[in-house]
């Protein structure tokens, strides 16, 4: 491994983001103190260090200045890490050789009850972002050529509607299928809600569009038989056909798993389900709808009472299925309703924990209650006993809805409304893509919010209910946001991959294997390099976690970017005494009533708005006809400019319609 | 004007895609916590050094939190196991140096943990300063 060369000629830049981190923690003296910094060349601070112009100036401080390294001390790297990292290569200095330091939700967000302190804690915040990049490396991003084409594991409504997304956009997809059929759970529905199409016209017409497309080669009856490779470039090896049966080898640039979930089985006796006859699952009573034409008949009886029980397997204190499967209440109550629309006069009883029918689907509980539909609310402790009864069903509840009274119910027919399970062969699938896997079994994306459809494992995105349980529309929407991302990935000939990943120094290295053993990508593999057995790292596979690491008995291994030096740098700057000057009485009234702006920080906008407002007060909407701007917009932009005290108010206009606004402390 | 020490000096170790982001949000939501705590943010809670969290030591922290991922890492399953094996191993060097091995605590935070971090710190913080 190479010993980084240290950087001595760095750049520090201290944001006050409009007063957001100015408001608490002394920018003025930090910048100054930074100044003294061993290394540092150049301390600034700025109004806004995302600001165009200010990321203009950054490019030309570094070409003038010949900066080997720059500190951005501003908000959260979640938000601006790209945004510098970029300015750092349009001034042609490495990205990797720039730190951002949260010194907003970290610092001055955090202790706005103690600015004194916060502005200490900043000091060494910024202090260990120098120490950090004076030990950072000029990385270069792994570069990788990739395939224009994609493997979508399964071919329900959300592999199928990817695959078309994907074809539209000019990829070539191979799209697999366990089924003799695609469509999945949807080919096997009667009418969905809100379309009123069937699942199987639904998926007839997805169909028939991929066949039309002419760049999606739909394989069914075929299962995977092997994975390899990495982002860019996966080889599959897949099996179709189960009589002659054949192995094609298809290599991919990205993959989609969309291999759904599965609704539950209710175990043996679980609410009578097997013992007591006329006690069936919703799947089993979906497809009693469909199969019946004029009356509504169980085993040649005619139905005239059905009793839905909810949260069957689901939500389990104990069980296996701690989580609600949020799709199977609109399910059940969508069924009731077809089953009042095809069968009239069947009555309804709902046995119900929570009703979760969400967004539009509560259109369905009002419908269903508006047609007599009666509803019982029970708890988990005391789950509905369902008993054979001399003619028919007897379920006894106690019921919340009427003081915990108990009730007894007779019914022709008993559903179980079951929810959505992971897909028993799921972790086939896991295994040979190595995706990890939550407690409840399902696919784990990186951040359910931030990266929705993404994996750890590069080019391997999630489509669909393999997720979790997910309503058609809930399905597609999240394949269709993995085919936009895939596209992203694909639509170039070479794609970049971050360097972070574990590197070895050899010298260090004795081969004990315990760093391949943690790896759950095998990243590591044994090499032999000048008549010594040592590690080497595969860099395309390599996630950079950095498990391997801490488990080196010589310490041989380090993560780029996460290097000793650096890391325990950051911790000597944390604890380096600071000294800061007391502020001078009154000096933060001044402060207040002066902000120190710079007009060039701001944003052009910003500036001719408050070239409007200079001479006289003007209302939003005076101001967007002068400008000639939308009023959307100059309401946004006074409403920012209003919250870091470069606007305030000043009273109403004559028509008492809207606020006039001035420059804050001109009178 | 010198810096006052109301409270312990602590080291959190987090992870950028799952306890930072909570960590953010104790800011975002102006939760206050201690402003002698600082955080170092890593790709995964499995990857922190034994000799990181005893460098913290010697320069001076009292105490060295890991915000872990638990299970909820999207890296490796066996995330909890590892980064327990990473604390077994902290306190074995932290006791051959003779430093108390209550200094170093673990917990999982996930991405909207604002509170519960807020809470563990100063659980940790009144652990530490009963310490001292």
């Amino acid at each position: 491994m190479e010993e980084p060369t240290e950087k001595k000629r760095i750049g520090v830049y201290i944001c006050h983001c409009g007063g957001n981190i100015s408001d608490y923690v002394d920018v003025g003296q930090l910048r100054e103190m930074m100044e003294s910094e061993e290394n540092v060349v150049i301390s600034k601070d700025v109004m806004f260090a995302c600001a165009d112009s200010n990321q203009k100036q950054m490019v030309k401080d570094i070409q003038e200045m010949k900066l080997d390294g720059i500190v951005v001390a501003s908000c959260s790297p979640k938000l601006h890490l790209h945004t510098f990292r970029n300015v750092a290569s349009r001034a042609g200095l490495n990205p990797y050789n720039y730190v951002q330091v949260n010194v907003r939700e970290q610092c001055s967000w955090a202790h706005s009850d103690q600015p004194e302190q916060a502005s200490y804690k900043a000091a060494g915040l910024i202090r260990a972002g120098i120490h950090r990049v004076v030990y950072s490396e000029a990385l270069e991003n792994i570069r990788i050529s990739t395939q224009k084409s994609v493997l979508i594991i399964g071919a329900g409504v959300a592999g199928m509607k990817s695959a078309l997304d994907l074809a539209h956009m000019g990829d070539e997809v191979y799209l697999i299928e366990k089924e003799p059929q695609p469509g999945g759970l949807v080919a096997g529905k009667g009418k969905v809600f809100p379309t009123g199409e069937k699942g199987s016209e639904l998926v007839e017409r997805l169909l028939a569009e991929i066949k039309k497309s002419g760049k999606i080669k739909l394989f069914t009856s075929a299962s995977i038989e092997k994975i390899s490779g990495s982002i860019g470039n996966f080889r599959s090896t897949i099996k179709t056909g189960d009589e002659n049966p054949e192995t094609l080898t298809l290599t991919t640039g990205a993959i989609m798993v969309a291999t759904g979930a599965e609704p539950y089985t209710p175990a043996e006796n679980e609410y009578g389900y097997h013992t007591v006859p006329g006690v069936i699952t919703l799947t089993e009573f979906d497809e009693l709808l469909k199969s019946c034409s004029a009356e509504l008949k169980y085993a040649g009886k005619p139905v005239k009472s059905v009793s839905f029980i909810y949260c069957t397997g689901m939500r389990q204190s104990q069980g296996e299925h701690k989580y609600c499967s949020r799709i199977c209440c609109t399910a059940a109550i969508h069924s009731s309703l077809v089953m009042h629309e095809k069968f009239g006069d069947v009555r309804a009883f709902h046995f119900y924990r929570d009703i979760r029918t969400y967004g539009k689907q509560e259109i369905l509980f009002e419908k269903s209650s508006k047609s007599g539909d009666i509803y019982f609310m029970f708890q988990e402790k005391d789950p509905p006993v369902i008993e054979q009864g001399k003619n028919n069903i007897r379920i006894r509840v106690k019921d919340l809805l009427t003081r915990k009274t108990d009730l007894e119910i007779e019914s022709d027919l008993v559903v179980l409304v079951t929810g959505m399970v992971p897909r028993r062969d799921s972790e086939t699938v896991a295994q040979k893509l190595k995706i990890p896997v939550g407690n409840d079994r399902f696919f784990n994306e990186i951040h359910p919010k931030l990266r929705p459809v993404e994996t750890v494992i590069d080019g391997v995105f999630l489509g669909g209910s393999c997720q979790g349980p997910r309503n058609i529309s809930e399905s597609v929407q999240s394949s269709s946001s993995a085919a936009a991302k895939i596209h992203a990935i694909i639509r170039k000939d070479t794609l970049e991959l971050e360097p972070i990943v574990a590197r070895i120094n050899e010298e260090e290295c004795t081969w004990c294997e315990k760093c391949a053993k943690v790896c759950e990508y095998d990243a590591i593999f044994q090499i032999e390099t000048n008549g010594k057995i040592v590690a080497s790292v595969n860099e395309a596979v390599c996630k950079g976690c950095g498990a391997c690491t801490p488990v080196c008995p010589t310490n041989a291994i380090n993560i780029a970017l996460y290097t000793d030096e650096g890391i325990e740098g950051m911790i000597d700057g944390f604890i380096q005494q600071v000294q800061l000057k007391a502020a001078a009485k009154g000096e933060k009234a001044e402060e207040e009533t002066a902000p120190s702006v710079e007009m060039k920080d701001f944003p052009q906008i910003w500036k001719s708005i408050m070239e409007e407002v200079r001479e006289k007060p003007q209302t939003i909407p005076a101001i967007a006809a002068a400008l000639s701007q939308p009023m959307e917009l100059v309401t946004y932009h006074v409403m920012t400019m209003n919250r870091y005290f470069i606007l305030e108010p000043a009273g109403i206009d004559d028509n008492d319609e809207y606020y006039l606004y001035k420059l804050k402390n001109k009178a | 004007m010198t810096e006052i020490r109301k409270s312990p000096k602590i080291l959190v170790f987090s992870s950028d895609k799952i306890s930072d982001p909570g960590i953010d949000q104790a800011g975002l939501r102006k939760i206050h916590y201690s402003p002698s705590i600082y955080v170092i943010s890593l790709p995964c809670s499995s990857g922190i050094k034994p000799r990181w969290i005893l460098h913290a030591f010697e320069k001076g922290f009292d105490g060295v939190f890991i915000a872990a991922d638990g299970h909820e890492c999207s890296y490796t399953p066996h995330c909890p196991e590892l980064t327990n094996n990473i604390i077994t191993e902290a306190q074995r060097l932290m006791k051959e140096k003779n430093i108390n091995p209550k200094r170093i605590r673990m917990a999982a935070i996930c991405s909207v943990c604002a509170e519960p971090f807020v809470n563990h710190m100063s659980n940790f913080s009144k652990i530490l300063a009963e310490l001292s």
